[in-house]
């Protein structure tokens, strides 16, 4: 199958879906969204808690309803087209996409321009490189979250956590309500990478206890997991105290262990990356380095929130719309640059020009309280103060593109 | 009553059986696991060895090199990927170069061909990147890299297509020796009777042979760890990179597979049991040495993961092979450990002689097939083959693995092709669904749901690995009733 479009797509979960719509309200003729899964909304369809929407909607929604609005905006809109089983497999710097798809074959797309909307995958035990045997019972969190929500199958009953991401935390809370006994949750860090509210409702609630500075350091079990050795780190070398070790019993262990942006796709069309983030770098408009496509979502970089999301695909959307039509300005970029404890912000980039801008960054551990400063050469664009900043929380702080001369500077340190 | 019975479904038994299924005669293999290469044969460094290392004279050097010589044809047959990449063993001083000619004069003497002492000059053009107090090496250009796992897969399904019978969960526990024939029964009181027994067993060749009176042997445990490295920061090794023996042993070497992710491995701890395969942060750390000390940019920071295989290590320091003294109705292939793989189609081709020297009355069959068609991985097909897959058989276009690329298609064909209970475990080996980076974090149920579709195997009973190690305990509260 050939076909052409205006803006394609990459992905239908929350970031292409809400890209897809802006793009067509800014005047793409015709949008093509490429959907891997059976059906659209991606990884929200398995997150049936709630707490989405109080920031886009404000209204908390479960994660299926929070898509849901969106896929049926998109399907009452004249111009967008969502190709569903079909997966990207090669995208190229002059817009055109192959995919293969079981109703099609294989797919090419012509567009003028791109929208990168992946999303992400989690971090493994491989990529941790956990000790001990290789059983069945070893789970990211996502995955047992798929097994329970859509197919409602048990992972098990006797659960070990390590990480304290959202999705493990969320979990946690599930698999106690499904009849599971959660025994901890590890957290290597002296903080957790989830949001303070996932730590109240899913574990305190639950009388579920969080160990920081501890990690495991053994997973037990020929067959399936029978249990994992827990050991706390020191907080300066991260390396486990062996003197502390100890045996805990479960059938199961989930790790929530960090998200990866998912950009084999952009890396092999030669997109210049974000070493800290994974993934690609963008200027305010979310365009990458290759002119025309534009990235969104937890492919860009990993979100805590899915309203985030929506905006930032939002401004992505808009912008490649803008692109196909040949309305995009094209003009000199400034770098903005991390410093002190801001581990990245994104965009990496900023065209000079009117209004305002919003930048979102990472800390790199907690600061509490936090000053903030936005600096451009040696004028302050901005500085506040925060009571606490965490790595677990993404910040953003908005700058008037106005007073932008050259490169930007966005620096936490200690109040 | 069998004319041969096969305990073991390892490279060397599936070889074995393979070789055996030309012949008229009746065989049946017989495997403790739910699979077959369910011991060393999944988890080892899937190097076809030049044969230099082994001392003259042995089984071992023997069967290495004749079995080197023989991967061509046989992967050719099978459809078994290997890459004569060549190997090197660096020398880092003096003393590792003696060593480097020690070998090189073995190698001579073993009949390796294509060997070469290398200056470092010479030894940076075949691989870049080498540590900067390489002071030479030992070139073998038959080093050849393969899929150990695949092998066997290829080898088994040979031999069945060809008449082999396969028996799974069959772990021989009594064996009594008669007139004319041998008995051999399990734990469930499952009786095989058969004019031989070829013991392939591994790890338990030593029971095995036991069993039947000869115990002139025995098999202990040596643990083996690797880290297996992320595709995208592979291209930095392109040959096997081996170091001179020295007195810690072998060394740790540092190669490509032929799935193109590169490996640290092994560690080699002596008497580690039989039955643990856990990795340790100490192998870990060895790895992550004995690499950087090899070539310093091994990027070992970059996992996909860690595991552990177990060798077979025989008291006798050589394969133990052909008609045992003690029994003539056994004839062994026991005590396989380095270089096994490398000599399964050679121990597989003496193994035949051998049952002919004891008495078997064995006749070329005019019907043998050699051949076992594997379509092609769908991440390998250009384009176009892929369109034309798609339209022969629309599940090509549904891909369920994301990181390799495995379609519905291929995923369903090898259910179909276990020859055992086809658990998750058993599909990755076949078909590499969640052996990429996300290591099976999105493709795990989906390759769950359809084992349970083709194979009609209910999701909780579905295993890893077979035995016990079921992926799910039960329904949700809201399912359970359904």
């Amino acid at each position: 199958m050939i076909k052409t479009c205006d803006v394609a797509i990459i992905g239908g979960g929350p970031a292409g879906l809400a890209a897809a719509l802006s793009a067509r309200k800014a005047g793409a003729e015709n949008v093509l969204i490429l959907e891997r899964d059976s059906f659209p909304g991606g990884i929200l369809q398995q997150c049936i808690h709630n707490g989405f929407g109080l920031h886009y909607f404000g209204q908390e929604l479960t994660g299926p309803e929070y898509a849901q609005r969106f896929i049926d905006e998109a399907e009452n809109t004249d111009g967008i087209e969502i190709l569903l089983d079909t997966m990207v497999i090669e995208v190229h710097g002059d817009k055109s996409i192959i995919a293969v798809s079981n109703k099609y074959g294989l797919v090419n797309v012509q567009a003028k321009a791109v929208v990168l909307a992946m999303g992400c995958r989690e971090r493994t035990r491989g990529a941790l490189s956990t000790p001990g045997t290789r059983p069945a019972g070893v789970y990211t969190a996502g995955c047992a979250q798929r097994l329970v929500n859509m197919e409602g199958l048990m992972p098990g009953k006797k659960i070990v956590i390590l990480g304290s991401g959202d999705i493990g935390l969320i979990m946690a809370r599930r698999m106690t309500w499904e009849g599971a006994k959660v025994q901890m949750v590890c957290e290597i860090m002296p903080f957790s990478s989830g949001l303070n509210r996932n730590i109240v409702q899913c574990l305190k609630d639950n009388d579920i206890p969080l160990y920081f500075n501890t990690t495991i350091v053994e997973i037990h079990g020929k067959e399936r997991v029978t249990g994992v050795t827990v050991a706390e780190v020191d907080p300066k070398t991260r390396l486990p105290k062996m003197e502390t070790a100890r045996f805990v019993e479960c059938d199961t262990l989930l790790l929530s262990v960090g998200l990866i942006p998912e950009n084999e796709l952009t890396t092999a069309a030669g997109i210049e990356m974000d070493r800290v983030t994974s993934g690609a770098k963008v200027d305010a408009a979310r365009q990458t380095s290759v002119p025309g496509i534009f990235a969104c979502g937890n492919v860009l970089h990993v979100h805590d929130l899915v309203d985030n999301v929506s905006q930032e695909a939002q401004i992505a959307g808009e912008n490649a719309a803008k692109y196909a039509l040949g309305t995009l300005p094209v003009a000199d970029t400034v770098k903005v640059i991390p410093e002190g404890g801001v581990r990245y912000v994104v965009p990496q980039q900023l065209v000079k020009g009117e209004g305002n801008v919003a930048l979102y960054f990472r800390v790199g551990s907690a600061y509490k309280p936090a000053r903030l400063t936005v600096k451009c050469g040696d004028a302050e664009l901005k500085t506040t103060k925060k009571q606490i900043m965490t790595p677990g929380e993404m910040e953003k702080v908005v700058i008037d593109l106005g007073k932008v001369t050259g490169d930007v500077t966005v620096k936490v340190e200690e109040a | 009553m069998y004319d041969v019975v096969v305990i073991g479904a390892g490279v060397v038994g599936c070889a074995i059986a393979r070789q055996l299924s030309r012949y008229k005669i009746r065989v049946a293999v017989l495997e403790a696991g739910s699979d077959v290469a369910m011991g060393a044969s999944r988890a080892n460094s899937a190097i076809v060895h030049a044969g230099y290392d082994c001392e003259p004279g042995t089984n071992m050097a023997r069967v290495n090199v004749a079995g080197n010589a023989l991967y061509d044809s046989w992967c050719r047959e099978l459809s078994v990927p290997l890459k004569r990449c060549g190997s090197l063993v660096l020398a880092f001083d003096e003393r590792d170069m003696e060593e480097v000619k020690r070998l090189y004069d073995k190698g001579i003497a073993n009949g390796v061909p294509g060997m070469k002492i290398l200056n470092r000059a010479e030894a940076l053009e075949k691989q870049p990147g080498l540590a900067d107090d390489v002071v030479g090496a030992l070139w073998a250009e038959t080093g050849a890299i393969t899929c150990p796992y695949e092998m066997t897969i290829a080898c088994a399904e040979n031999a069945h297509a060809n008449g082999v019978e396969f028996y799974f969960n069959f772990k021989a526990e009594k064996i009594i020796t008669l007139k004319d024939a041998v008995e051999v029964e399990d734990d469930k009181n499952v009786l095989f009777r058969s004019r031989f027994v070829v013991n392939a067993a591994g790890l338990h060749s030593d029971d095995i042979s036991h069993l039947m009176g000869d115990n002139s042997f025995t098999v202990s445990g040596r643990k083996g760890e690797y880290i297996l490295l992320d595709r995208s920061v592979s291209d930095f090794v392109r040959t096997v990179v081996f170091q001179a023996p020295g007195p810690l042993g072998k060394g740790i070497l540092v190669s490509p597979t032929v799935d193109n992710n590169a490996f640290v491995g092994p560690t080699a701890w002596n008497n580690s049991g039989k039955e643990n395969s856990s990795v340790s942060q100490e192998g870990l750390d060895i790895l992550k040495t004995a690499g950087r000390k090899s070539m310093p940019n091994v990027p070992v920071n970059r996992p996909i993961t860690a595991f552990a295989g177990i060798r077979a290590v025989p008291s006798t320091g050589d394969f133990i092979l052909g008609q045992s003294p003690f029994n003539p109705r056994l004839i062994q292939a026991a005590g396989i450990s380095s270089p096994g793989l490398s000599s399964a189609p050679a121990i597989a081709e003496e193994t035949v002689e051998s049952l002919k020297k004891a008495g078997l009355s064995m006749q070329l069959r005019a019907d043998f097939d050699p051949i076992r068609v594997k379509n092609k991985p769908f991440r390998l097909m250009t384009n176009e083959e892929r369109e034309a897959a798609i339209a022969k058989d629309p599940r090509y276009g549904r891909i369920i693995c994301r990181c390799e690329t495995v379609t519905e298609a291929e995923i369903a064909n090898a259910i179909e092709r276990t020859l055992g209970v086809p658990t998750l475990d058993g599909i990755k080996r076949r078909t590499r669904a969640g052996m990429g980076r996300c290591q099976g974090g999105f493709c795990a149920p989906r390759v769950m749901e359809l084992i349970s579709k083709y194979a009609y195997i209910p999701m909780d009973k579905i295993t890893k690995n077979g035995g016990e190690s079921n992926l799910v305990v039960g329904r949700t509260r809201g399912e359970e009733n359904k």
